[in-house]
């Protein structure tokens, strides 16, 4: 393995990824009880793609999300208790309780929304990369989507249009082989979402989402690229979700031990903690103390979320406009 | 100092005051140049129907033109006006949401509630309506009443080279995405347009003409139909107070109760179809709110419940007229409980 990351890097890059998880696993549990609201899109075991990505971005890069959006929202930096708030409906949280899951934005950390409606972002970073070249800064843009938001009209607009522009955008394809229920390996036509790029007039790879090292290299070169003016690319990250579509899907439409197989062999975390302990680049005990903060932040968070208060009545009619007559 | 000049270059001196005025404006949309990549003139067009000719050369690197994607290019729009340009984007044929719908009812509309207060999506649409081109029905619609049903969205239908000057000014400054419908039957109406920068509010209806018998209200290109009507009937006699919306939302609630109230009659015009329309809108409002001041029963006139036709003969029955107007006023005039 050879990395130019610092060990800083690597416990960052590690704080993140099993934020992401605590984060994903315990909603799993507070889900079932029946007291958090709404739909609930879980990104457990898809860690190392935002991660990943997110590790080359700066604040004043910007991003766009989706239905699965808590692992990029927490990788781009947006605060976990306000997040967990948020998921919970309250006031407190980062979008006052009006948004929910599906919804959480930062704009002050270039999170410019988890989004509702598949391949929707994919328009929206390219404007946000459109206003960085105006302005003359040297802002990238990403947009996440997954097999199932591949297959958008949208996307492939966007795609084409970042390209006719030379615009600095990423386009990251989260294989996580279904949408909802729909094999990726029937809806997609080609056999990599990747090969897509081709027809877009930009360069397209195929990288293991298990694999941290992998998606970083893939995106460290593709955000190198757009920064220095050479134009987007398309990374297909090809990887799996731990849970349902959403909380409460049966998830008949898998093998059986699917799951359980991705979860002992390929789980990301569980990879990056053997290598980079193996390699003497982080000691075991560093990533244990993370683990232990972890624990710490997602327990006070949902403990602070459930005691926190609903928005008031006034909040339904606030913040429709700037200002309306 | 006013001169006369066409609802059109209203429109295009509006855009280059406000260029001029502020760096982060820029325009994008199909053929707002014309001509990008081609061996030829890159300004060959200036919009489908010249509306924005010659920007392109004043402004270098602001006049966009874009691939055929409406997805695209209008989400683009919404992305960049979340990170501090203000984009006017031009939808040649307000149809042609159709392909795009998403971008403004469920990211542009939704931002600043969806995420708490805390996103501004200062983006406006100019996007051309209305019937009378012989243009038929995919580019003849007047959608305006979708737009105004979606919070979120402020909805803009100039009726005057004046009116188009001073709305599309606030409308560029306003930090709200707002929809700015440009009748395609206008672009040739010469008015009285002061050459320096004025903002015209919004949801402030214009009192176009002063009557005590009958309110008549409507919207963009029907407001003159409306005073020709009103002229007519003047000369019967009979008194018609004319109202321009300018905005359907904001909605100027006030002036339309005000004048009913005064008047006790009123007839709606509204180029749209007829089902949950302004028109509609309006009358409820009416019906709701000053039911005790109404003589008459409220009478619209609209559109039928039909797509827009092609052959003349029958796109000229679809528009509303000054006679269809005249005769729901003589109704409204004549109507008694018996």
């Amino acid at each position: 393995m050879s990395t130019p990351l610092t060990t800083d890097q690597l416990l960052h890059a590690y704080r993140v990824m099993r934020t992401i998880r605590a984060f994903e696993e315990r909603l799993h549990v507070e889900f079932a009880t029946g007291e958090i609201p709404g739909f609930v899109h879980l990104y457990a075991g898809e860690e190392a793609s935002a991660a990943g990505v997110m590790a080359h971005l700066r604040d004043d890069d910007c991003i766009a999300s989706n239905h699965r959006g808590h692992g990029h929202c927490i990788a781009k930096g947006v605060d976990v208790y306000g997040m967990m708030a948020e998921i919970y409906g309250k006031k407190t949280g980062v979008c006052q309780g009006k948004g929910g899951s599906m919804h959480i934005a930062d704009f002050e950390k270039g999170m410019l929304g988890a989004n509702g409606i598949v391949g929707a972002g994919a328009p929206l970073v390219v404007g946000a990369a459109l206003a960085a070249r105006l302005q003359g800064t040297d802002g990238v843009s990403v947009v996440f989507f997954g097999d199932g938001g591949s297959n958008e009209g949208a996307v492939f607009e966007a795609m084409n249009m970042a390209s006719v522009w030379n615009l600095p955008c990423l386009f990251i394809a989260e294989n996580n082989g279904y949408a909802e229920a729909t094999a990726s390996n029937w809806s997609v036509a080609c056999d990599h979402i990747a090969d897509r790029a081709a027809g877009f007039g930009m360069p397209g790879v195929t990288v293991d989402g298990f694999d941290f090292f992998a998606v970083h290299e893939a995106a460290g070169a593709a955000v190198e690229r757009a920064r220095a003016g050479e134009g987007p690319s398309l990374i297909e990250v090809k990887l799996t979700r731990y849970y349902g579509h959403f909380e409460g899907d049966a998830q008949t439409y898998r093998a059986p031990d699917e799951v359980k197989h991705y979860r002992e062999h390929n789980d990301c975390l569980m990879q990056f903690r053997e290598r980079t302990t193996r390699a003497g680049l982080v000691q075991a005990s560093q990533l244990e103390q993370i683990d232990a903060d972890v624990d710490a932040l997602i327990e006070d968070a949902v403990r602070k979320a459930k005691s926190d208060p609903k928005p008031s009545p006034a909040d339904l009619l606030s913040d429709v406009y700037v200002a309306y007559p | 100092m006013a001169r006369k000049i066409s609802y059109q270059q209203a429109i295009n001196e509006a855009l280059a005051q406000e260029m001029r005025r502020d760096p982060s404006v820029f325009i994008m949309g199909e053929d707002v140049a014309g001509g990008a990549g081609a061996p030829g003139d890159n300004d060959a067009w200036g919009g489908v129907l010249g509306v924005t000719k010659g920007l392109y050369h004043q402004f270098p690197g602001r006049v966009l033109d874009t691939p055929l994607s409406e997805i695209g290019y209008v989400g683009a729009a919404v992305g960049a006006a979340t990170r501090g340009v203000r984009p006017v984007c031009e939808l040649m044929f307000v149809d042609f949401a159709g392909c795009c719908l998403d971008q403004i009812l469920n990211q542009a509309a939704k931002f600043r509630y969806m995420f708490g207060g805390k996103a501004q999506t200062p983006l406006v649409i100019r996007t051309m309506v209305g019937a009378g081109l012989r243009a038929a029905a995919q580019h003849s619609q007047m959608l305006t009443s979708l737009w105004t049903h979606i919070p979120g969205l402020k909805v803009v239908c100039p009726s005057s080279p004046y009116d188009a000057k001073g709305l599309l000014i606030q409308a560029i400054r306003d930090n709200d995405p707002v929809i700015f419908c440009e009748h395609k039957m206008l672009y040739s109406l010469q008015g009285d347009v002061p050459e320096e920068s004025y903002a015209i509010p919004f949801g402030e209806a214009n009192f176009l003409r002063d009557g005590k018998d009958v309110t008549l209200v409507s919207y963009g290109r029907t407001v003159n139909t409306a005073l020709d009507a009103a002229r007519s009937l003047a000369g019967r006699g009979i008194d018609c107070e004319v109202i321009d919306l300018r905005t359907t939302s904001p909605l100027d609630e006030d002036s339309i109760l005000e004048s009913v109230e005064k008047t006790g009659r009123l007839v709606v015009i509204d180029e749209a179809n007829p089902r949950c329309s302004m028109a509609t809108d309006i009358s409820a409002l009416v019906a709701q709110k000053a039911f005790a001041s109404l003589k008459a029963p409220i009478e619209m006139v609209t559109a039928p419940h039909t797509p827009v036709p092609f052959s003349d003969a029958l796109e000229d029955l679809y528009i509303p007229d000054a006679a269809k107007i005249e005769q729901a006023v003589l109704t409204v005039i004549e109507w008694s409980r018996r």
